[in-house]
């Protein structure tokens, strides 16, 4: 818990040095007759931010916070096992939907997690896997007219469009 | 009584059969929302505010409002039977309402916090209709200057009261207004923090890309790794014989109700401070001034209705700023106002003007969730207690299909749907490092409206910042504002004064 802290703490501060350089591109100063410039509000935002980094640092050479003391793990390996299969497979199933769609990549990810992650029958991961996208097409795709992305499987909705938009 | 001619409009709005049809569903919602251990309103409101684009606005407002409402009194049912609080909101009815429910009460506990809810949701929204109004009246008169003097209350009260590490809320603050100010600078037109020029980022951030990847990715990978354990379930026993003598029981306890509905309602107004402080507050009010302390924790049927009265009356009070001055009192609220800035509502005083309607039908709506609540709170108590068996696994991955179709809909941008896991893992670790995400979620709703209030005010002053100081309203708002910012600090000179003191 210690080094995360400290680790946190320092790439924190390169994110608020990157968000005021990039504020900088535009006027940060006082424009006459215009006000503040466009930059200024983030800019300053930013250097507040830096200045919070720095004081979680001094606490932190202090121990005055508690994850400064703390001699827990920032992670024991039940929590990066889950973080790694959850997180993993939450970033695959939005990395499939750039090539199987939405109505391809929902079902994978629910029969991967609740047959795989929960264990659970596999009438209850089919009932489950297969039925979301069917609420969810007539729900976004039809009630709400939001056409959620299809990727190589878009052929197959055309008929479905025929039908219902 | 325009109060009263504008409150049975409201009522003929709320009582349209598509209205009433969404304040049930929103009821029921709510209540299994806040019965589920991890997931609260604000997680609820998050993930299903995309879907509410189907109705209109005042339908869909309708809709969230009786969700918050019914989460109130849903967080009560797990605090009590699995002893794990439903949201965080509950947390102080475990300290009574567990040990109650371990003795063989807990149809007992049930029923107080039902009706307890009831009672603080009641009063609050009494409470709500007077002091609505004449608020509003008085915010219409608000300048650049009171706007932005509020915003910097709004958020000196996260650093003065919240009691989360400072630097750490604060960053959390000023990392949510600079997400808010990305895309086109809103007075010169010019893009602005385009990150490593990519193009999705012209459109800006979209607050529910913030506020689904921390409440809908970032809270359940939290959950799935704190929630680790067995969970106990109580067993509860209902007839009609217990609940009569359990309302007797009950009677005795009004005024520990009475009193923690007010300080749960005025409560709620703060920002920072909402519901979870609200009970944990009147909790320990209604200890401090019973006759016998010492049966608190142990089981008190008053330990149960203190929270619960509170957090229900603490939600209603968080609607009041945001509805009559535009600020947000809570996360949820916050979500709420983002989505009446996406419904083409300009939040502020001018609502009760401009969408008289609008506003009234919302607060009568308010009056009849509240009402449907407790009924189908009681009524279904065995219903919720079946649901809770549901297992993590499935309702994890159903909040995880639900925030990536719900981040995806706003913007229908694949971009955006990245970015928001980005934000639920890097949400995920910064609270493990205790970084409060709160008052970040309040800061991208409200960094579009503090950022033109500020420069707007600026410009009339020409750059003299005592402008903020010198006006009627904003002068001492601004003052509370920076007592609020250095209270903390004030605690540590007090704490190296007095060595010993503590």
């Amino acid at each position: 818990m210690k080094r995360a802290e400290i680790i946190t703490a320092i790439l924190m501060a390169a994110l608020s040095i990157y968000f005021m350089w990039k504020s900088a591109e535009l006027e940060v100063g006082w424009i006459p007759e215009e006000g503040p410039g466009g930059g200024a509000w983030p800019f300053w935002l930013a250097a507040i931010m830096l200045l919070c980094c720095i004081w979680i640092a001094i606490n932190w050479f202090r121990r005055s916070s508690p994850p400064s003391k703390s001699d827990k793990p920032f992670m024991d390996s039940y929590a990066v096992r889950m973080f790694l299969l959850v997180g993993g497979s939450v970033t695959a199933m939005i990395g499939l939907v750039h090539f199987i769609g939405m109505y391809g990549a929902i079902p994978v990810f629910l029969i991967f997690y609740i047959r795989y992650l929960g264990q659970h029958s596999w009438l209850t991961t089919l009932l489950i896997s297969l039925g979301s996208p069917i609420v969810i097409f007539f729900f976004f795709d039809i009630a709400l007219r939001v056409v959620l992305p299809k990727g190589y499987l878009e052929p197959l909705f055309y008929p479905l469009y025929d039908i219902f938009l | 009584m325009e109060i009263i001619q504008h409150l049975s409009d409201g009522f003929f709005i709320a009582f349209e059969p598509l209205n009433l049809a969404l304040i049930l569903l929103g009821v029921v919602v709510g209540l299994f929302i806040g019965a589920m251990p991890g997931l609260g309103s604000v997680n609820g409101v998050a993930i299903l505010l995309p879907m509410t684009f189907l109705v209109p606005p005042t339908s869909a407002i309708i809709f969230l409002a009786a969700l918050y409402y019914g989460a109130m009194y849903g967080g009560a049912i797990s605090s009590i039977t699995l002893g794990i609080p439903g949201a965080s909101t509950a947390v102080a009815t475990t300290f009574d309402g567990r040990p109650l429910a371990l003795k063989g009460d807990a149809d007992k506990a049930l029923i107080a916090a039902a009706l307890a809810s009831f009672f603080g949701g009641t009063i609050s929204i009494v409470l709500f209709t007077g002091f609505a109004p004449p608020l509003a009246s008085i915010a219409l008169d608000f300048g650049d200057q009171e706007i932005f003097a509020l915003m910097l209350l709004a958020f000196a009260t996260f650093v003065g009261l919240s009691g989360d590490d400072i630097p750490k809320t604060i960053f959390s603050i000023c990392i949510g207004m600079v997400f808010s100010s990305v895309g086109l600078d809103i007075m010169s037109g010019e893009p602005r923090l385009i990150f490593f020029d990519i193009i999705g980022f012209m459109h800006g951030i979209n607050f529910l890309v913030l506020a689904i990847g921390i409440y809908g990715i970032g809270e359940m990978m939290w959950t799935i790794e704190v929630s680790r354990g067995e969970m106990l379930m109580s067993k509860v026993v209902i007839n009609l014989e217990r609940i009569i003598n359990n309302l007797k029981e009950l009677l005795q306890t009004w005024k520990i109700a009475v009193s923690s509905s007010f300080v749960g309602f005025f409560v709620g107004i703060l920002p920072a401070a909402g519901a979870t402080p609200g009970a944990l507050m009147s909790y320990g009010i209604a200890k401090m001034t019973t006759k016998n302390p010492e049966k608190y924790g142990k089981g008190e049927v008053g330990g149960v209705v203190a929270p619960e009265a509170a957090n229900n009356a603490a939600s209603t009070g968080a609607m009041l700023p945001m509805l009559t001055l535009g600020i947000p009192g809570s996360p949820t609220t916050a979500i709420l106002l983002g989505g009446m800035v996406i419904w083409g509502l300009v939040p502020g005083p001018r609502l009760f003007v401009d969408e008289t309607a609008f506003v009234w039908g919302l607060i009568a709506s308010l009056y009849a969730a509240n009402l449907f609540a407790v009924i189908i709170n009681i009524s279904f108590i065995p219903l919720f207690l079946w649901m809770l068996k549901m297992p993590f696994t499935i309702l994890a991955a159903i909040i995880f299909v639900l925030s990536l179709v719900g981040g995806f809909a706003p913007t229908q941008d694949m971009h955006d749907v990245w970015l928001m896991l980005l934000f639920g893992v890097g949400g995920y670790l910064l609270r493990k490092l205790d970084y409060p995400l709160a008052p970040a979620v309040l800061a991208i709703v409200l960094g579009p409206i503090a950022e033109p209030a500020l420069r707007q005010s600026l410009l009339i002053s020409n750059g003299d910042i005592t402008v903020f100081f010198t006006r009627p309203i904003s002068g001492p708002i601004t003052v509370i504002a920076i007592i609020l910012l250095l209270l903390p600090l004030f605690k540590l000179l007090k704490k190296k004064l007095v060595p010993n003191a503590t």
